[in-house]
């Protein structure tokens, strides 16, 4: 049972609160490589940053399943997910609507629901959970919502994990779709953008 | 606690229920992730008519807070019935602000017209669609329709649109002209004019497309590829007008011709109402 007096606070206003969240989700999806502070974004519990935390109270409830890394599969993270968003926590990436793993995850998007021809749209949203969002080598991003091109720097990736980006882009319209969070912030890659490396 | 803070206490916020609202902000996000493609989204039925807008009103309830400024255009005219309730639900139900003016506006609906202002980035375009599947008429079985896009199968849509030239002499659709997105799926852009069709290629604001009788939302991103198909041989063409606007003197804008007395004399007048006055108006205008 989870002790409802160490739970962590969710969103203050959630009709709301949830709305000004979206819409700056809904800034960064729409425009790649953006980076997107976030408004009255809560504390995470555990090592969940604010951002991750806010963008699975404003996208996930019952019908969206949550896969958590190890790093953040904790019983506070748990429980927190369960009671603010009443997000089924699943034990396999495949069955997973939204995924929460860290950078230097080896192959950290593999197995995720990459949704099928017919339905591309069944796809998982995974959130990576780095450092920061600029300090990173530049790389060249292009595609739907990037006006020419636009040079991001997203902390603590190797190329490995933009060979598997590569491979992930080049399945589309299936494939995975990325959010970066570090602290207050996030960054989208949804599968249409190709990265130059 | 705060679910209802509507000023209508009998509704939640923005009308729909925060989850509904949950539902189509997911379909959103993928429908942004995979442009021009038809996420189908569940959630319960509208209690409005269809002629209505549902389609466009759920995307707009979804999205919109009490920041925005709104603006509905229905045929390009602020002042209609559909575009005055419409507008109207939302001042009562998410508390927003509304203008006519088209550069005010961060959220605009629209029914059968993009405004002649161009937009600018930050700025949402929610279509209303009757019929969301280009290829509906060339093929009623859903499943068939499906596979075509997932296969990006479009020889149906080519030889329609060539049939049309051994007809007509040249592509004769003047609404809802359809249009290759980002080069992968071909889009019904709703039933705008042609003319429009230019506007939605690489725009800098975000287009959100909602169908309220199939349930499909769709989304064109800033600045992606929207091409009107055609063929080398017959490019596409926008409608052009002999006369320029009676009340403006516009000679780029979309017009529609009235009939003005009972012996029939006919005049061209803007579209775009917002457009026209703003035109007519220069110095209000500019302040
Ligand atoms: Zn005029």
């Amino acid at each position: 049972m989870s002790d409802l007096r160490t739970l962590a606070p969710g969103l203050a206003d959630p009709s709301h609160d949830a709305q000004q969240l979206f819409r700056a989700i809904l800034d960064a999806a729409s425009h790649p490589g953006r980076i997107v502070s976030l408004p009255s974004a809560p504390a995470g519990p555990g090592a969940l940053s604010s951002a991750a935390t806010a963008y699975l109270l404003t996208l996930a409830d019952r019908d969206t399943p949550v896969w958590l890394a190890s790093d953040f599969d904790r019983p506070e993270v748990r429980n927190f997910l369960r009671f603010h968003a009443g997000a089924p926590i699943v034990a396999a990436r495949a069955e997973a609507s939204f995924g929460v793993v860290a950078a230097g995850t080896p192959q950290p998007f593999d197995g995720f629901n990459l949704g099928t021809d017919a339905y591309p749209d069944r796809s998982a949203t995974v959130l990576i959970e780095v450092p920061d969002l600029q300090s990173g080598p530049m790389r060249h991003w292009r595609g739907p919502g990037i006006a020419d091109r636009t040079s991001v720097g997203i902390a603590g990736l190797g190329d490995a994990f933009w060979d598997d980006w590569a491979a992930n882009h080049a399945l589309f319209p299936c494939g995975v779709d990325l959010v970066f969070t570090a602290g207050t912030e996030l960054c989208a890659l949804p599968r249409s953008i190709a990265v130059e490396v | 606690m705060t679910e209802n803070s509507a000023k209508d206490g009998a509704y939640n916020y923005a009308y729909l229920d925060e989850q509904t609202k949950r539902m189509i902000r997911r379909a959103i996000l993928k429908a942004v992730a995979v442009p021009g493609y038809q996420v189908p989204f569940g959630g319960r039925e509208m209690p409005l008519p269809y002629g209505w807008g549902t389609g466009g009103i759920q995307v707009t309830a979804a999205i919109i807070g009490r920041d925005d400024t709104l603006k509905v255009i229905d045929q390009g005219a602020d002042d209609t019935t559909n575009a005055v309730s419409i507008r109207r639900f939302f001042a009562r139900v998410a508390e927003v602000a509304t203008t006519t003016r088209t550069e005010e506006a961060t959220v605009i609906q629209t029914r059968h017209r993009v405004p002649e202002t161009p937009l600018s980035e930050g700025q949402i375009l929610v279509f209303q669609v009757p019929i969301p599947e280009p290829l509906r008429m060339l093929e009623p079985r859903e499943t068939e329709t499906r596979t075509l896009h997932a296969l990006s199968e479009y020889g149906v849509m080519q030889v329609s649109l060539y049939e049309s030239i051994a007809r007509h002499g040249r592509i004769s659709k003047a609404y809802n002209y359809p249009v290759m997105v980002n080069g992968r799926y071909i889009m019904s852009p709703s039933p705008i004019p042609k003319f429009d069709n230019p506007k939605l290629d690489r725009s800098p604001a975000l287009q959100l497309y909602g169908a309220g009788r199939e349930k499909r939302i769709y989304a064109v991103p800033p600045y992606t590829p929207v091409k009107s198909l055609d063929f080398d041989d017959h490019p596409f063409e926008i409608e052009t007008w002999e006369q320029c606007c009676e009340l403006c003197g516009s000679k780029e804008s979309f017009l529609d011709e009235m009939i003005v007395d009972d012996d029939g004399k006919r005049l061209f007048v803007c579209s775009d109402s917002d457009y026209c006055e703003r035109r007519r108006a220069p110095a209000e205008a500019a302040e």
